[in-house]
């Protein structure tokens, strides 16, 4: 009750710290003293803290099963494990935008304080670039979402949060996730202060680069979270599906990559400067379009929370508002460098990003046309197309070989003017990874040629960035790893799809089951007792071709209140493959159904992200940057 | 000049994205397309949800009377709000409800319809979403009505809402 009152004035106050803000960045902006105005400091304190009170409230509110809060009613109940309790208040609309403005106010007072160096007018001018952000969050939620709607009279019990949410992983997948995906506000506020002021330069590009790079891992890490969800809890057998909500992750990611390689060159070399502005404006529109097309219910998806038209509305309008703003700005004061911008000698690390970009670029029209598509087509005509895998599949997987054979040279290049060195070197790794592939491949698959051109690029690349990590003794380490990281990602995940096998049968107790000099024993069942449920583990043992054994224990639940059966599948995870067993009654005999999956290398696509992330993390603390 | 001209191109470029938008907002989630020349269901093999066994299309759909297919996920948002619609429907005798439960985790869905009742006479696993693609659907959820001669004669994609409730109602009358 009273955390309710709290939660909900807390964000009124923050709102209005909010006009307060603008109102004394502009007063101070004109002014000729050297640093912000500390009154700045403290107020946007102060707006952090206010948030922060408010998003406790509405932890408090969930903690205590407080169902006089009409989001607490809807999305919690009292027999929920605390844990569940807790992540459930970001596991809804309402407070999942709440954590949206958390991040916001926490990035603009971070942003504050580590931008001491920088001068003051581009500093006020991220500000309120910010606040504008944040103001449009604020009347949002106050206006469209209220997370703290009061319900007279409280109902005893609440709605529950949906099971399949109910997840250790999912819990924690929104805020990182949200780190990422919101924490790139600070790069576009900051890209058109910067433009504004005409301040983009080498010093900008050292000092942007670390937000780039924060938002980056995070979004790294939360899209790969997400991932695991869905490759566990779904089950459906796989680790991306091309969903729409999939798909609005993955934009922001491809633009913020192709962003952080731009800052390369921005540091360095001060170029690239319009590629700079327009992918920091587009990563956070793509943010904002991601949640758009999620939260408006004009895709019907997992993360459909609620289909309500206004909210729709709203955040369209203004998505579009910011859209003009920031091109508006880009039009009115960019001005391109003359000196010889975009006239890089071919062969060089700078056309090696540019090359990138385009690359990126392109699998990023893929995918934005893959999910906005459908609507279009909906909305223009009155035929309905949905886009599935294939039609990725399709597109994507041509360029990936040139792009990963790119990736393995580009990187060996220098700044400014280069030569491939150590030709004899590449020509004998080439050779290998090929002959490799081939050898591998033969018996395997039916696409040789195909899969053959993919997976040499693919262990091309693992060569030359582990060569790269043996002998280079740490020089650039931070890319190494992270290249590397993506070409082993690019061979899990190749080999997984190629080799994953699945068998499914119907077995009795004392039975074996073979194939392929392999044998499935269905040892015993046992009967257990737990207070809320009973149930039947099976104890399965597999014996695959080198007579190896592996326990797999599924089990099977009876809840008595009230009567649920659930399969729970026992999953083994091996360096080399992931077994998946899962079993159901066949009704009216002892028989019992089970699915028995191979799933090939499905942990090292997780390591191989985390890879990646620890190479951008590397590239975050670095003392100096290197040659 | 040549700025200018960017700039007056990408703004209408980026109108015409709103207005797309904000008609695509104000559509209905549900969507009838036109079948023009009705359609055969499609001869399959599905495996039935309770026994795992596989069975023909043509055993399913052997009875004289009216099908509905309706396609389903326990992740399917919609499919929950839709849900209490088809358990009335399912009260109705003259139509035999089918359900095909669309690339969803079993015990999930086991979970799913155990929560909120089983409207179905019969639910066939798609784990794959091939099923989905011969029944021409568009994603889930999707309601697929089919007559006593089994044809195709309507679908809805989208929920169903109550309107379409009371349509199927007056046809199987």
């Amino acid at each position: 009750m009273l955390a309710n009152q709290i939660g909900y004035y807390s964000l009124i106050l923050g709102l209005l710290s909010s006009f307060l803000l603008c109102a004394i960045s502009i007063k101070d902006f004109n002014k000729n003293n050297k640093g912000v105005n500390q009154k700045i400091f403290t107020l946007s304190f102060l707006q952090l803290t206010f948030v922060v009170v408010s998003f406790l409230s509405l932890i408090l509110s969930f903690i205590n099963s407080d169902f006089s809060n009409e989001t607490v009613f809807n999305n919690s109940h009292t027999t929920k494990p605390l844990f569940y309790k807790i992540s459930g208040t970001w596991g809804n609309h309402e407070g999942s935008l709440l954590l949206w403005l958390l991040v916001l106010t926490l990035f603009i007072f971070l942003f504050l304080i580590k931008s001491r160096e920088q001068p003051k007018k581009y500093r006020i001018l991220t500000l309120l670039f910010q606040q504008i952000i944040i103001i449009g969050f604020f009347l949002f939620v106050l206006m469209t979402s209220n997370p703290f709607n009061f319900l007279f009279p409280t109902p005893n019990e609440g709605l529950g949060l949906n099971p399949i949410l109910q997840d250790p992983v999912l819990a924690i997948h929104p805020p990182i996730l949200y780190l990422g995906y919101v924490g790139s506000s600070i790069i576009f506020s900051a890209s058109l202060a910067a433009v504004t002021q005409n301040y983009i330069s080498k010093e900008w590009g050292q000092h942007i680069k670390k937000w780039v790079l924060a938002s980056w891992i995070f979004l790294t890490i939360g899209i790969m979270l997400g991932s695991i969800w869905a490759y566990y809890e779904l089950g459906w057998g796989g680790f991306w599906f091309w969903d729409p909500v999939e798909n609005v992750s993955l934009m922001p990611w491809l633009t913020l990559t192709a962003l952080l390689h731009c800052t390369l060159v921005l540091e360095r070399r001060n170029d690239l400067t319009s590629w700079v502005v327009i992918l920091s404006i587009t990563t956070f529109t793509l943010s904002m379009c991601g949640t758009f097309l999620v939260r408006s219910g004009i895709l019907n998806s997992v993360h459909t929370f609620a289909s309500d038209p206004t909210r729709g509305i709203f955040i369209l309008i203004f998505l579009f508002i910011l859209i003009f703003l920031s091109l508006g700005i880009f039009f009115l004061f960019h001005k391109e460098n003359n000196k010889d911008s975009n006239s890089f000698f071919w062969l060089s690390k700078e056309t090696s990003i540019l090359i990138n970009n385009w690359f990126m670029m392109y699998f990023l029209a893929v995918v934005l046309i893959g999910t906005v598509y459908p609507i279009f087509i909906d909305v223009i005509s009155v035929e309905k197309i949905s886009v599935g895998p294939p039609f990725y599949h399709k597109l994507i997987t041509p360029f990936l070989a040139p792009f990963l054979l790119f990736m393995a040279f580009g990187s060996k290049l220098k700044w400014i003017k280069s030569k491939i060195e150590e030709k004899k070197l590449l020509i004998m790794f080439f050779i290998i990874s090929v002959t490799l592939t081939f050898i591998i491949l033969e018996n395997i698959t039916t696409d040789l040629l195909f899969y053959t051109v993919l997976i040499s690029a693919a262990f091309f690349l693992f060569f030359t960035t582990l060569k790269e990590l043996f002998l280079k003794k740490f020089n650039n380490i931070s890319q190494t790893i992270a290249h590397f990281g993506f070409s082993l990602f690019i061979l899990a995940v190749l080999f997984n799809s190629i080799l994953s096998s699945e068998i499914i049968t119907n077995i009795k107790v004392g039975e074996k089951y073979n194939y392929n000099k392999s044998e499935i024993f269905f040892k015993k069942i046992e009967e257990k007792q737990e207070s809320n449920f009973n149930s039947i583990v099976g104890y399965f043992k597999i014996t695959d071709e080198n007579s190896k054994v592996t326990w797999l224990k599924p089990e099977l639940r009876f809840y008595n209140q009230p009567i649920t059966i659930t399969s729970e599948a026992d999953i083994k995870t091996t360096l080399l493959d992931d077994k998946f067993l899962v079993m159901n009654l066949v009704k009216g005999n002892e028989y019992f159904n089970i699915r028995y999956q191979i799933k090939p290398f499905m942990i090292w696509i997780w390591i191989s992200i985390l890879l990646i992330s620890i190479g951008g993390l590397l590239s975050l603390f670095k003392k100096k940057y290197e040659k | 000049m040549k700025n200018k001209l960017t700039l007056i191109i990408l703004f209408i470029f980026l109108s015409f994205c709103f207005i797309i938008f904000y008609k695509g907002l104000s559509n209905s989630n549900t969507y009838i397309p036109k079948i023009n020349n009705e359609k055969n269901i499609p001869v399959f093999k599905a495996k039935d949800f309770n026994t795992n066994t596989y069975i023909d299309s043509e055993k399913i759909f052997e009875k004289n009377s009216y099908y509905i297919v309706n396609i389903w996920a326990s992740w399917c948002v919609p499919c929950r709000k839709e849900h209490s619609l088809l358990m009335e429907l399912s009260k109705n005798q003259s139509v035999i409800l089918i359900g095909l439960n669309y690339r969803d985790n079993l015990s999930n869905a086991k979970k799913f319809i155990y929560e909120l009742g089983n409207p179905y006479t019969q639910i066939l696993i798609d784990k794959e979403g091939i099923l989905a693609i011969e029944f021409g659907a568009y994603g889930v959820p999707e309601t697929i009505f089919i007559d006593k001669n089994k044809k195709i004669i309507k679908k809805f994609v989208g929920p169903i809402n109550k309107e379409i409730l009371d349509e199927i109602n007056i046809i199987v009358k």
